[in-house]
């Protein structure tokens, strides 16, 4: 399924206020291609419910205009918006059987019963619950019932569906199952999906886009590979993945690349976005790019004494102290073994200038 | 494990004893008491014995024999010396009016004049009621230790002659037209409620905790007011001079001499019962709706439902137990309503309840208060077992 650039679905200077005081988005533009899954991805309290609230109808915006199609549906209502909505805590209805939930979008759209009977087979079908139709919502175990309340969001083929922290009261495992059950039901319907959550690991999952979201502004819109590889604020840089973060000062430039004064050192890095020299920077290096005993094309190398080592599987982790600082923490992937080292040496890291991304310093307020 | 389960029951049963022995006591046993009356009337079989025994032989169709009246004369002038005879002639006299000045009147005028042998022309000499055969049918029947008449005459029915069951006659039909009154009125009182208190419930269920604290306490603050200091201030608001009338008056809405009647009368029982008994509506539809998410009514609207339909397939079936429960509770409690018709209801909005009454402190006619009672106690436990049977009475939730 390729995603057309076709915009869907348009936030123009949205902004939304609960109380006429605080701003929970001051200003948000964003847009949804067609066929795309776009996760909003951010803390609690970051504005990306409402944003999708907003939506769905269920929140009005402050100021601003939402477009679906070029046409703006500030004056639709919820039931008139054509979205399929999967809720946190499924929402289903207790005392219908799960057919008669799923038909029940059906029947208000005036439907036939003979098409309804199709329509709901099918979408139970497409989650993998054929016969589960005459059960109740009760009798069936989360991870299904979820699957109902996806299948009642697809059973009526919206132009939209949206999701808000569907499987958050799922435990890990099942989530994960879900997860890529969701995805390839996506691919393979070719339905734009509006998806919410504060989990990075399950947008990166999901998402042909991820928008990170902090403090109602959207950090980043991007891929999942371009948002790990080449996130654009220090917000993304922490909450998407691990990474190293060094407080420095612009030392000189040389076209995309600048020496950052940190401490006592020199540190190459790529700069994101152009920096004065002067300017007061974060560096970003991810732990698994970070390699011990670096050969001379590695533009970094620093000194570091090793304060832990915990073994994690598919790899190492060490949290090393640099440049007066604990917790730099290096990866070293178990094929390497341990890599010859015991907590207390002396060791030499390092990482290439394009690894280490240099970022605007901002005040953040939490992350 | 079974001595242990023994022991838990065995405290389970003596805490539950107190409460066991008091409603034993204060309830059970005066509701047996009355239920027994109402089927068992042992008086005049215990003060006419061997009238009783002669009349048992006879045909009911001629006068009785010579030997029943000298019976029955020598027991009425024993009776009456005994002071006993005004009640045993009381309970004849609700079969047959009139008996009870025919036998006293009879005992009386032998007790001065004793009749040296024929019983029967002194008796009829003295009242001449004792030439009808229905007198005597009276006595036999008033004799019957173990009857059904009360539930007959509760049911505005009677036995003629030959002990067939029969209608009342027209003029002395009241108890069924009032029993279906008192379930008419009380179906209007339920629907009443339901209608005012379902807004009101949802209201309270989904606004903000803070706002629908507030609004239950202007439920409750009522519910614990005295029943009757509600009751007398609907007479002063509904009054021909009261509040609504002045106002409406005042307002130049009515002219003086329109002034409303909304007391005293039907209206007025309705209106005054329908505010006794909204909180009792009202507290199992919160309670009910409470555990309702508001989520499914947003769920319903985004699968496309309007406020209607989602209201219709979503809302009001999830709030069903609590309608039955409410529903259930507001009609049983107005169908055995007392106080308020009592103060507000003037003549035509009264309920059987005040039937039972007048026969329990009036008439003192307590078999029939009792049959009245246990018609009305065995239609509501009907009424009951239909319900459960339609809504389950697990999904009922009496909050």
């Amino acid at each position: 399924m390729s995603i057309s650039t076709d915009i869907q679905i348009e936030f123009i200077d949205i902004s939304k206020s609960y109380d006429g005081k605080t701003m929970v988005l001051p200003n948000l533009n964003m847009s949804v291609r067609s066929g795309e899954f776009l996760t909003l991805l951010g803390p609690s309290g970051s504005g990306k419910t409402t944003c999708l609230m907003m939506l769905a109808g269920f929140e009005t915006p402050t100021s601003g205009e939402i477009r679906v199609n070029g046409e703006s549906v500030h004056n639709l209502p919820p039931q008139k918006r054509d979205m399929g909505m999967v809720f946190q805590n499924y929402a289903l209805f207790p005392h219908m059987t799960v057919g008669q939930n799923l038909s029940f979008p059906l029947e208000v759209r005036g439907m036939a019963p003979d098409e309804r009977e199709r329509r709901v087979k099918r979408a139970l079908e497409i989650v993998r619950l054929e016969g589960y139709g005459d059960r109740r919502p009760g009798q069936l175990s989360g991870g299904q019932q979820q699957r109902v309340a996806i299948a009642r969001a697809l059973v009526f083929e919206p132009g939209v569906v949206l999701m808000d922290e569907p499987l958050g009261a799922l435990d890990r495992r099942l989530r994960e199952q879900l997860q890529l059950e969701i995805r390839s039901i996506q691919r393979e319907l070719g339905v734009t999906m509006v998806y919410v959550t504060h989990d990075q690991q399950e947008a990166m999952t999901l998402s042909d886009r991820i928008a990170v979201f902090n403090h109602g502004e959207i950090q980043q819109v991007a891929a999942p590979e371009t948002l790990y590889e080449e996130p654009a604020r220090e917000f993304v840089a922490r909450f998407v993945g691990d990474n190293n973060l060094l407080r420095g000062t612009v030392h000189s430039v040389d076209g995309e690349i600048c020496k950052v004064q940190v401490g006592e050192g020199l540190i190459e890095a790529f700069m994101v976005e152009p920096l004065e020299v002067g300017a007061q920077t974060v560096l970003a290096i991810r732990p698994e790019r970070v390699v011990l005993s670096p050969s001379m094309e590695y533009s970094n190398t620093v000194t570091a004494s090793v304060d832990d080592m915990v073994f994690q599987g598919d790899h190492w982790r060490v949290s090393v102290t640099t440049f007066g600082q604990p917790e730099f923490v290096v990866k070293i992937p178990n094929f390497i073994g341990q890599g010859g080292i015991l907590p207390g040496d002396r060791v030499r890291v390092g990482w290439t200038a394009i690894d280490c991304r240099a970022l605007p310093e901002e005040n953040l307020k939490a992350a | 494990m079974a001595s242990s389960l023994t022991s838990r029951r065995l405290r389970a049963a003596l805490l539950a004893a107190p409460l066991f022995v008091f409603v034993s006591v204060t309830f059970i046993a005066p509701l047996a008491t009355m239920m027994l009356r109402s089927v068992y009337e042992p008086v005049v079989a215990e003060s006419l014995p061997e009238t009783l025994a002669a009349l048992a032989d006879w045909d009911g169709r001629e006068l009785p024999n010579e030997e029943t009246f000298r019976v029955a004369g020598m027991e009425f002038i024993a009776l009456n010396e005994r002071r006993a005879l005004g009640s045993v002639a009381t309970r004849v006299n609700r079969l047959e009016s009139g008996m009870r000045s025919t036998m006293l009147g009879v005992a009386r005028e032998l007790a001065n004049d004793p009749p040296a042998g024929a019983w029967r022309e002194a008796m009829i000499a003295a009242d001449e009621d004792w030439a009808e055969v229905s007198s005597w049918l009276a006595v036999r029947r008033a004799g019957e230790r173990i009857t059904p008449r009360h539930y007959l005459n509760a049911l505005d029915l009677d036995r003629g002659a030959a002990g067939e069951i029969v209608a009342q006659p027209e003029d002395r039909r009241i108890y069924v037209t009032l029993l279906l009154r008192t379930f008419a009125i009380s179906a209007a009182i339920t629907g009443i409620c339901l209608l005012l208190a379902y807004p009101v419930a949802w209201l309270l269920a989904h606004a903000r905790p803070s706002r629908a604290g507030l609004l239950l306490l202007l439920v409750l603050v009522p519910f614990w007011t005295s029943l009757l200091v509600r009751t007398t201030s609907w007479i002063v608001l509904l009054q021909n001079q009261g509040v609504i009338n002045d106002l409406l008056v005042v307002l130049g809405i009515l002219a003086d001499e329109q002034r409303l009647s909304l007391i005293y009368n039907m209206t007025g029982t309705i209106i005054a019962m329908v505010h006794v008994l909204l909180p009792f509506m009202i507290l199992p539809l919160y309670s009910v709706m409470r555990t309702i998410p508001p989520r499914h009514m947003q769920a319903a609207a985004s699968l496309g439902g309007s406020f209607w339909q989602s209201f219709r397939r979503v809302y009001w079936p999830q709030s069903l137990p609590g309608v039955a429960a409410g529903s259930l509770l507001v009609f049983i409690m107005s169908i055995g309503f007392y106080i308020t018709p009592a103060l507000v209801g003037g003549r035509t909005g009264q309920l059987i309840s005040s039937m039972i009454a007048y026969h329990m402190e009036q008439s003192l006619n307590w078999g029939l208060a009792a049959a009245l009672g246990a018609i009305l106690l065995l239609l509501v436990v009907l009424l009951y077992l239909i319900y459960s049977r339609l809504v389950g009475v697990d999904r009922m939730s009496l909050s």
